[in-house]
């Protein structure tokens, strides 16, 4: 019983990770119809300026951990935001007419240069950073217990606020309405006054925003990393966004934590070997019942 | 015949004589993840190399040829490594390979340098189908897993006197191999692992295996693979609350295993199995000294890559720089080298093998248990 309970932890804990990082592509998606493969990579770079930011309070002499994981969030999601803006602006804007293979295409040469760019500017060795905060919470349940980190806790605390002001924004602001309207029908959005370009940096940058929490609490709480780090969690989260209903906000999030709790229980009840094959065979199986996506509407052709 | 012709002409023919000198060089690949997650083990590889050809060649090189190194980078990638073996045998025209680091990388390769008849020697790769393959130009350096899996297995029955072993690896040729070897050691002690399983290469998150380590109660967990994987599998076994005795093999023999695991308190205690030291020779003082006069601990393979040259630089010296000769003559010949003298057997294995057991402690630090 308690394990069991113990991987339902696991899995909420990973599947919150694969839903931040899920949203970027989600948006990225909704909005202009692509998918944009350099996301994974921009999670990578948030990686490396966490451990910047970290050593740059520590140089400084901070050494209270409150001050040190505010700190760290805010410049790692600032200079990840510049990313994400930049990465829109140089690789992804001058395409917008183009068809969708080129911005595709676009997408993944963005990618093997972030990959690159960081492999030599920073090196390709593997990196760390030191344990923060230790300690965890821990309830006994019958003869063993379940335990859940202080860093997990905080890691589905942000998520759980990231993403509750995510969906605050996009429903009640004018920015959201804004958003809405553009993925609904650019043209005409454009045609109301709405800035498009405008509306489109700010997605990526929404979504290189919440690329940078994951990566900020990941590193944090794995405290190991390298640049091709973004791969996997992005092919994961990538799945996350398509099982959710890619272009669905709650899909992503959703499709994260059904990711993620399968994933921990497969692995924890039956074989860690083939825990990839159990999550790819189950987003199979709801790609044929439900072919948009758990909570994505049917593509409407437009006429 | 004017001035400036007879000049133009000497010019030419002497660049002409400095290409053939150059030319006669002797090529020597040095083959490994020279960039990657893996890339820490390429530097020992690169700079036990580079300081093997610099010796021999301020010592009047081969044969009086001067050995010239060709970086070669298959960052642990199967593919890469066939590519580049293929790069090193046909443009390069290397004579001999000190490399590859990963056994996925190895075997694959060693085909393409048995078709050109080029010497490969490995410093690190274990894995026992890299010999048993039966080629004939393919030598190590180093130990095989059944001899480091031997180790381990009769470490934890005689000495740790564990009951409940989970084992576990990486899905990756070495990895899984020496998960093997070490399981079958195991059982023919008559003692059962409790649990078998592998993980993903290049995941961060092993918490839902760890619970399951836990539910097994295991007291030792033993891992087949390398430091990327195992520095955040033992911090999360330790975060967990889980006091199981972690022992892995030669993957793991890197300082960067303790900045990945987070810190050294969570390696403190791990052991591995590795060759009894590589510095404890005394025909490599000199060497280990120059190294660390020019601030370098030569740590984990970088002796091994040093031995690697020094053998396939003494077969080809006594050879004519012919690398099939070379290769049946190793076979028959020991080398001195800075490890100590070296014999091989029909195979391309060292006919002594010296694995031991080592343990980290709360600094970070590697040392033998005596």
């Amino acid at each position: 019983m308690d394990i069991v309970l113990q991987q339902l932890v696991n899995g909420l804990t990973l599947g919150s990770v694969y839903g931040l990082i899920a949203i970027g592509y989600t948006m990225v998606y909704g909005i202009i119809g692509m998918i944009n493969f350099a996301h994974g990579d921009v999670y990578m770079v948030s990686a490396y300026i966490t451990a910047i930011a970290l050593a740059l309070l520590t140089f400084f002499g901070i050494e209270s951990f409150p001050i040190i994981l505010v700190g760290t969030l805010f410049l790692t999601v600032a200079v990840t935001g510049a990313y994400g803006w930049v990465i829109e602006r140089i690789a992804y804007r001058p395409l917008r007419s183009s068809s969708r293979l080129s911005v595709l295409i676009s997408a993944i040469g963005m990618s093997l240069i972030l990959q690159n760019y960081v492999q030599l500017s920073q090196g390709a060795n593997q990196q760390g950073v030191p344990t923060l905060l230790t300690g965890a919470l821990r309830f006994h349940v019958g003869d063993g217990f379940v335990q859940i980190t202080y860093m997990k806790l905080l890691i589905l605390f942000i998520s759980i606020l990231g993403m509750g002001v995510l969906t605050y924004v996009i429903q009640k602001t004018k920015l959201g309405r804004m958003c809405r309207a553009t993925q609904q029908d650019r043209k005409m959005a454009s045609i109301l006054g709405i800035d498009t370009d405008k509306v489109i940096s700010t997605v990526f940058v929404i979504g290189a925003v919440m690329a940078a929490l994951a990566g900020v609490l990941v590193t944090l709480d794995y405290g190991a990393f390298d640049f091709y780090v973004g791969f996997i969690i992005g092919i994961k989260a990538f799945t996350a966004a398509v099982l959710g209903g890619i272009g669905s906000l709650p899909g992503a999030m959703l499709g994260g934590l059904i990711l993620g709790l399968s994933e921990a229980l497969f692995a924890g009840l039956i074989s860690s070997d083939y825990k990839d094959v159990f999550s790819f065979s189950l987003l199979v199986l709801i790609l044929i019942v439900r072919p948009s996506g758990l909570l994505g509407k049917p593509e409407v052709e437009k006429v | 015949m004017s001035n400036a012709v007879v000049r133009k002409t000497l010019i030419s023919l002497a660049i002409a004589s400095a290409a053939t000198l150059a030319q006669a060089d002797v090529v020597i690949g040095v083959a490994g993840p020279h960039t990657g997650a893996y890339a820490a083990f390429g530097e020992q590889l690169w700079k036990g190399a580079e300081k093997a050809a610099a010796d021999i060649n301020a010592a009047g090189g081969v044969n009086g040829e001067m050995i010239k190194l060709v970086k070669a980078d298959d960052a642990c990638e199967p593919k890469q490594a066939v590519s580049v073996a293929n790069r090193l045998v046909d443009s390069d025209g290397a004579l001999a390979v000190v490399g590859h680091f990963c056994s996925s990388s190895s075997i694959p390769a060693s085909k393409i340098y048995e078709e050109a008849g080029v010497i490969m020697v490995t410093p690190a790769s274990t894995n026992p189908t890299l010999t048993d393959q039966g080629l004939p130009n393919v030598f190590r350096v180093c130990g095989r897993d059944d001899q480091q899996g031997d180790v381990a297995a009769s470490y934890i029955v005689d000495k740790l006197k564990a009951k409940r072993i989970a084992v576990i690896h990486d899905k990756d040729t070495y990895g899984k191999g020496l998960a093997d070897a070490m399981k079958s050691t195991l059982n023919s002690y008559g003692v059962k692992e409790v649990m078998y399983e592998g993980l993903t290469r290049g995941e961060k998150d092993f918490n839902a295996l760890i619970t399951k380590i836990r539910s097994v109660d295991a007291d030792v967990v033993y891992f087949g693979g390398l430091h990327s994987e195992a520095g955040p599998l033992v911090r999360q076994l330790r975060e967990q609350g889980s006091k199981a005795i972690f022992i892995s093999g030669d993957g793991i023999v890197s300082d960067e295993f303790v900045s990945v695991a987070g810190s050294p308190k969570y390696v403190d205690g791990v052991l591995m199995t590795f060759g009894a030291p590589p510095t404890s020779y005394p025909s490599g003082k000199k060497v280990i000294q120059e190294f660390r006069d020019s601030g370098y601990e030569p740590e984990g393979y970088t002796l091994y890559s040093y031995t690697a040259m020094q053998v396939a630089v003494a077969a080809l010296a006594n050879n004519n720089l012919d690398p099939i000769k070379g290769a049946k003559w190793l076979k028959t010949h020991s080398v001195d080298t800075v490890m100590g003298k070296k014999d091989f057997d029909d195979k391309g294995d060292l006919t002594v093998s010296d694995y031991v057991m080592y343990e980290w402690d709360a600094q970070g630090k590697y040392h033998v248990v005596e």
